[in-house]
């Protein structure tokens, strides 16, 4: 016995390239509104990751832009502004501090990377502090380095697959006739260290000729310290800029957040296309039927059964775009991920998008409120349908 | 000998319709008694008033003025009519309508539109299987076609199986052969023929084919509006 929901299902396949269109309007829609939600939760969270994953909880950087500080602390950046060493000493002499550990970033070109060469990230950090800072760190291959000045290297997972580089091998600096000796490889973390080369912090001074000279401090913090008022102090220390975990942040959601408020109108004009789609595809399935609906009121349809058919139509039609679209945005995450990094200034290392079950059903919710609104008017358009007028157009 | 019941009375319908300014009479005093198992046809040249009077007689439409009983019972008494819920209701419970153009849902079988029906309501004492109506209808060949595969005659016949799974009293036609050759005419009048027979239904049909009135027990002709001559019996 055929029902309501069988009769509506099957309507949807008489203009089938029309309803097929719908479709598609609507999984646009509720792709690009799942990508949306699921990058504002993995960037976020990629973020915090990253932070989380500092192993300190203040950088002091030598005063510049704090968009730039923000950028060094997490990614390297590329104008470097350099401090002294001694301001090492100033820091350690604040109770709050528990540990510190300075840091030396240089980049150098590298014509032999990729098709048109590209730069290489040397950090330089202190075997003393700086593996104690990043415990969480586990090895592939090798151990961290433990002389100071030696020409050792460890290589972030990443950028020892991109360099093919194993414990043992030997890693030349370009332009500076240095070798390095790999002596550790990372295991995958997920975070920024993938994708760095670290050395000593002496020897990379001496390379470079920075002796004495620090891009960056890691600060961690006593568990019961107050972070706020630790800033406070340090910013007294002549000629850096201070920067806490909780800045950096703020500073990196800032610089996205008009991003996502453009991302954000895009997916509203979309899914306001797609409702007007549906309203349009709907209500001329109604205007087409309009005798045949007279019809079914005559063998015996209430206003109520056919609303329910019709908005039954417009419920299946939401539903199965709304599926495809939660469907295309899991399948193709790994695409848009890669196109918003490159339409980002900055981006964490971690998944930026990230589209789990709650938020398939909560899409999917969307689009069904969605065709819930947009089914009403054709619905109610329909249900007011009287026999007597598709059979007046019968003549006589 | 028991007279039969009478199904439908009407008594001096009118029905005046609002054409910009002017008024059009459609229909002018018609006054007749439709009993239980009754064949009854209309004729008349187009613009007679056939169709407005029969789709008034199965309570799609309402008089101007008259009186219009159902099974005795007032459906229209001098510009009292029943609420269109209720309407509703009645045209649900005693009428299957057969129209010219067949109105088969083309996504659906054949099967699936003649128990089309039963999507939206089930009367007690309806065909416990719609597939009796095929059936009796000649279309077990024909239950898992679409419409689209189907001659005209069979479409026409797949509408009246689809009228008749709620088990009507009766049957409303308005010129369901409009469309059809003359073999498929033939056709459709014996069937009609055949259900008033065997299943004793009421049937009102509307046609311009007076073959096909001659399948009815009764002819009445509308000319203007009004009914030109009493019934004759045909058959």
């Amino acid at each position: 016995m055929i029902s309501i929901y069988q009769v509506a299902a099957k309507n949807l396949f008489r203009k089938k390239a029309r309803s097929l269109l719908t479709v598609v309007g609507i999984a646009l829609s509720a792709w690009v509104l799942v990508s949306l939600l699921g990058f504002n939760r993995g960037y976020e969270n990629a973020l915090s990751k990253d932070i989380d994953n500092m192993g300190f909880q203040v950088l002091v950087a030598a005063k510049g832009c704090p968009y730039e500080a923000a950028t060094l602390m997490l990614k390297g950046g590329t104008g470097l502004r350099y401090m002294k060493q001694s301001v090492t000493e100033d820091i350690l002499k604040h109770p709050e501090v528990e540990q510190v550990t300075p840091m030396l970033m240089q980049a150098v070109f590298d014509p032999n990377k990729g098709e048109d060469g590209s730069l290489t990230a040397y950090l330089g950090v202190d075997p003393a502090t700086f593996p104690a800072m990043k415990g969480f760190l586990k090895f592939k291959q090798g151990a961290w380095f433990t002389d100071p000045e030696a020409l050792q290297a460890v290589m972030g997972y990443e950028a020892a697959e991109l360099e093919q580089r194993e414990v043992g091998d030997s890693l030349l600096v370009p332009e500076m006739e240095v070798e390095f000796k790999v002596v550790g490889v990372l295991a995958r973390s997920g975070t920024q260290d993938d994708g760095t080369i670290f050395v000593p912090i002496r020897t990379l001074q001496n390379i470079f000729n920075k002796k004495g000279q620090l891009t960056g401090i890691g600060v961690k913090v006593n568990r019961k310290a107050d972070i706020a008022a630790l800033e406070q102090k340090l910013y007294d220390l002549p000629d850096v800029q201070v920067v806490s975990l909780a800045q950096v942040k703020q500073t990196i959601m800032s610089l996205v957040s008009t991003a996502k408020v453009m991302v954000l109108s895009i997916a509203l004009i979309a899914i306001l296309i797609a409702m007007v789609g549906v309203v349009n595809t709907i209500l001329m399935s109604v205007l087409e039927r309009y005798r045949e609906i007279g019809i079914l009121k005559s063998m015996g349809a209430m206003p109520w059964d056919v609303f329910r058919m019709i908005w039954v139509e417009t419920v299946i039609l939401c539903l199965l775009g709304g599926a495809l679209g939660v469907g295309l945005g899991l399948v193709l995450s790994k695409v848009t991920d890669l196109l918003i990094r490159r339409l980002l200034p900055y981006t964490p290392t971690g998944s930026l998008i990230r589209i789990d079950g709650g938020l398939a059903l909560l899409t999917l919710a969307a689009v069904l409120a969605v065709g819930l609104a947009s089914g009403l008017y054709p619905a109610w358009r329909a249900a007011r349908v009287r026999p007597l007028e598709s059979i007046r157009a019968e003549g006589d | 000998m028991k007279a039969a019941e009478i199904m439908l009375e009407a008594r001096n319908l009118t029905k005046v319709y609002q054409r910009g300014s002017e008024e059009v009479v459609a229909l002018e005093g018609i006054s007749l008694k439709v009993r239980r198992g009754e064949f009854l046809a209309f004729v008349g040249p187009s613009g007679s008033g056939k169709t407005t009077l029969v789709n008034i007689l199965g309570c799609l439409d309402n008089p101007t003025s008259g009186l219009l009983r159902l099974r005795g019972r007032d459906v229209f008494c001098e510009g009292k009519r029943l609420p269109e819920s209720r309407l509703t209701k009645i045209r649900r419970e005693v009428f299957g309508y057969v129209f010219q153009k067949f109105y088969l849902v083309p996504t659906l079988t054949v099967a699936e539109n003649i128990a089309l029906p039963f999507a939206f309501f089930r009367k007690p004492g309806s065909l416990p299987d719609p597939m009796e109506a095929a059936k009796l209808l000649g279309l077990e060949k024909r239950l898992n076609h679409k419409p689209g595969q189907l001659s005209g005659g069979e479409m026409q016949r797949a509408a009246i199986a689809r009228a008749l799974v709620n088990n009507p009293e009766i049957i409303l036609a308005d010129e369901p052969t409009g469309n059809l050759d003359t073999a498929r005419c033939r056709e459709i009048g014996r069937a009609l023929e055949r259900l008033n027979r065997e299943k004793g239904l009421t049937i009102l049909l509307v046609t311009h084919n007076l073959e096909l009135a001659r399948s009815a027990q009764r002819v009445l002709e509308l000319r203007d509006g009004r009914l030109v001559k009493p019934g004759s019996k045909r058959r």
